[in-house]
């Protein structure tokens, strides 16, 4: 029984996918199979992080293989946590879809492609080796290549190829230090990796593979000089693809980063320490500045991501269990933070057909509601008490403070400040200020001179309630017009709840969060569990 | 352009090829061949039909879209899988069974697996011919 729920968030995805496929035609049945999917993937998830949590870190060897010679599935703490968070956030994409994507986009295998990116992603949560750890994240790249493109909007194109060459730059200096660490070290599994290279008979050629996975890594997750791509890509696809997005796979880079670091290369933080303190800095400091400059919906919320994964690099930087224990709480809370508050920049599209900031406006006064919806998150986001957000900066400047890093942590305190700065502004353009073009306020001029975005030059006068859609073929038009998003709105009323609830009651949390800083704080443990003694 | 020669070899190529096809499928158990080529060496045969007869008729033909073939591959792989979580075996394990058929060997859950393989690659290889041809 324990070995199939370790294999649950594999097959679970990988069966929707393809009953997905085999139901193209039948759109109906395709949204229950894939919310049902998604619905079994957040229960295994959950039950994983308890069976985790009980009774220790959880190993099977796919086809009776044993490690080092065949493929390991590990769970410990901090992967189940993970599959349980993109569980939950695969569970209210999919609800959010049932109103928030188009039939053409739906048609065209959303549901499948869906499912494969959450097999993607749980996979190399899961995986205990570093070869397959590669072929989970192609698995999920692929997938999310098909997600931004899909529609074929003119944007959208841009943004993909932007996104797909940098990821495939990535993956190749992966599938580079995967070669280094095979030639040098002569084995792939992570358990075994960490054994022989933590008893030093491998020179310094296995840190050059380090490197190299740091770059990967941090190109995956956005890092400081390696981000650029981020920004440019995932304001381009429809809101509920670019929730996953935002919410699910940068993280995934986040992951590989700490699980490499804090398994493998242990030994060379002595030099990766104040490297990735300065990454760590410059990501968090760009990222908010990047996001000020910034006059739409998504991009502003894109830009965030990247300050936000300053925070938990430099978590991983501190490297002390308060600091680990920081990180896994802002993961946590980071992905259903910014799932939300992608969602509703969708919701708000749906209301005022726009995401650019000036062309919204009037919300707080129509809809009170989804200006409470949005103020949940984003005040979460800057880390207000008592939502999520503050506890997770909270345990990260105090472990900033006790190890005496007081630039960084002032850093970290001043991104905060900035955020609020941020979010502010989008409280200001599109909730609080009259809806554009209404009565006496003073018409902005149509977006002619907003650098990316898709509209054509003959772009509308931005008209008050419900202007006509010119960004590009929105077929979203027609689901607008029917004005039906209740699943929209639950999916993330969910979410904000989560994050009131985590906010409220961060105790629980927080104690797992330490446990799962223990564990990765004692990279034995997770040897001893996928390498018997003996073996 | 309709060619007398290529299509009267087409309607007896097809039944050839796609019995080699199995029997590559099936050799690939034990020896060089499997899912993989077996598969590829069917969707050549059913391209091979399109070609000398129009995409129409071979989709007929073939009775399902080559897209149903890919997810019900996908889920016969993903049961040949699953088996071995029945008998409390890691996901994955090979099965064997004792019946042993002449010129195959033992069945297993292998073969089934690349009967999945098999599938996947003739769905995946006709929707993109299909496709292209169409254009």
């Amino acid at each position: 029984m324990k070995s199939i729920l370790l294999v649950l968030p594999l097959l679970v995805p990988l069966s929707t996918a393809a009953v997905c496929l085999v139901l193209w035609t039948r759109p109906w049945l395709q949204r229950a199979v894939s919310l049902l999917g998604t619905v079994t993937l957040l229960l295994a998830g959950v039950s994983l992080v308890s069976l985790v949590a009980s009774e220790g870190i959880q190993v099977i060897q796919l086809g009776n293989w044993q490690a080092p010679v065949g493929i390991t599935i590990v769970a410990d703490l901090f992967g189940a946590i993970m599959v349980a968070v993109s569980g939950l956030v695969a569970f209210s994409v999919v609800l959010y879809s049932m109103q928030g994507i188009d039939r053409v986009r739906e048609s065209f295998g959303f549901h499948s492609l869906l499912h494969v990116l959450f097999l993607g992603v749980n996979g190399s949560f899961l995986t205990g080796d570093v070869f397959n750890l590669y072929v989970w994240f192609e698995t999920m790249l692929i997938a999310s290549f098909v997600l931004v493109a899909l529609g074929g909007e003119k944007a959208q194109l841009e943004g993909a190829i932007k996104y797909a060459t940098l990821n495939l730059v990535s993956s190749a200096i992966f599938l580079a230090a995967a070669g280094v660490l095979y030639g040098t070290v002569g084995t792939l599994n992570m358990a075994d990796l960490a054994q022989r290279i933590g008893s030093g008979e491998v020179g310094g050629v296995a840190s050059v593979a380090g490197a190299m996975l740091l770059v990967s890594f941090g190109l995956k997750a956005g890092l400081f000089p390696l981000f650029f791509w981020l920004p440019a890509s995932y304001h381009t696809p429809p809101a509920v693809i670019s929730a996953v997005m935002a919410g699910l796979l940068t993280k995934v880079g986040v992951y590989a980063l700490v699980r490499v670091v804090s398994l493998l290369f242990v030994r060379d933080l002595a030099y990766l320490q104040p490297l990735l303190l300065v990454v760590a800095g410059l990501t968090m400091v760009t990222g908010v500045l990047g996001a000020a400059a910034q006059g739409e919906f998504r991009r502003v919320l894109s830009f965030h991501i990247i300050s936000q994964i300053g925070y938990m690099i430099l978590g991983l930087a501190l490297f002390t269990p308060l600091a680990l224990a920081g990180m896994v709480f802002y993961l946590v809370h980071h992905i259903i933070v910014k799932t939300n508050l992608f969602l509703i920049a969708g919701i708000a599209h749906r209301v005022c057909g726009s995401y650019r900031l000036e062309q919204l406006g009037g919300i707080y006064r129509s809809r009170l509601w989804l200006a409470l919806l949005f103020l949940v998150p984003a005040m979460s986001l800057a880390g207000i008490p008592p939502l999520s957000g503050f506890w997770a900066k909270l345990a990260l400047v105090r472990a900033g403070l006790e190890t005496e890093h007081y630039l960084v942590t002032a850093a970290a305190l001043a991104v905060g400040l900035l955020t609020l700065f941020s979010m502010t502004k989008i409280w200001n353009e599109a909730f609080w200020k009259r809806a554009p073009g209404s009565s006496e306020t003073q018409t902005p001029p149509p977006s002619a001179s907003q650098p990316p975005a898709s509209q054509p030059p003959t772009s509308q006068p931005p008209t008050s309630q419900l202007p006509s859609p010119a960004a590009g073929l929105d077929s979203d038009a027609t689901l607008r017009a029917t004005g039906n998003m209740g699943w929209m709105v639950a999916a993330s009323l969910l979410l904000a709840l989560l994050t009131v609830g985590i906010g409220f009651f961060a105790e629980p949390l927080f104690a797992l969060a330490n446990e799962t800083a223990a564990q990765l704080l004692n990279p034995a443990e997770y040897i001893e569990a996928v390498l018997p003694k003996g073996a | 352009m309709h060619s007398l020669i290529l299509s009267t070899a087409a309607r007896y190529l097809l039944p050839l090829l796609l019995v080699f096809s199995i029997f590559l499928l099936v050799r690939g158990h034990n020896e060089p061949g499997g899912g993989f080529v077996g598969g590829l060496t069917a969707a050549a045969a059913f391209a091979l039909f399109a070609i000398a007869y129009s995409v129409d008729q071979t989709r007929h033909l073939i009775g399902v879209h080559p897209r149903t073939l890919l997810g019900t591959g996908l889920l016969v792989a993903l049961a040949a899988g699953c088996l071995s979580l029945l008998c409390g075996l890691p996901f994955m394990t090979g099965l064997w069974s004792n019946l042993a058929l002449p010129s195959v060997g033992k069945l297993g859950t292998p073969l089934l697996f690349d009967v999945g393989v098999y599938l996947v690659v003739v769905g995946t290889v006709l929707m993109i011919v299909f496709e292209l041809a169409e254009e």
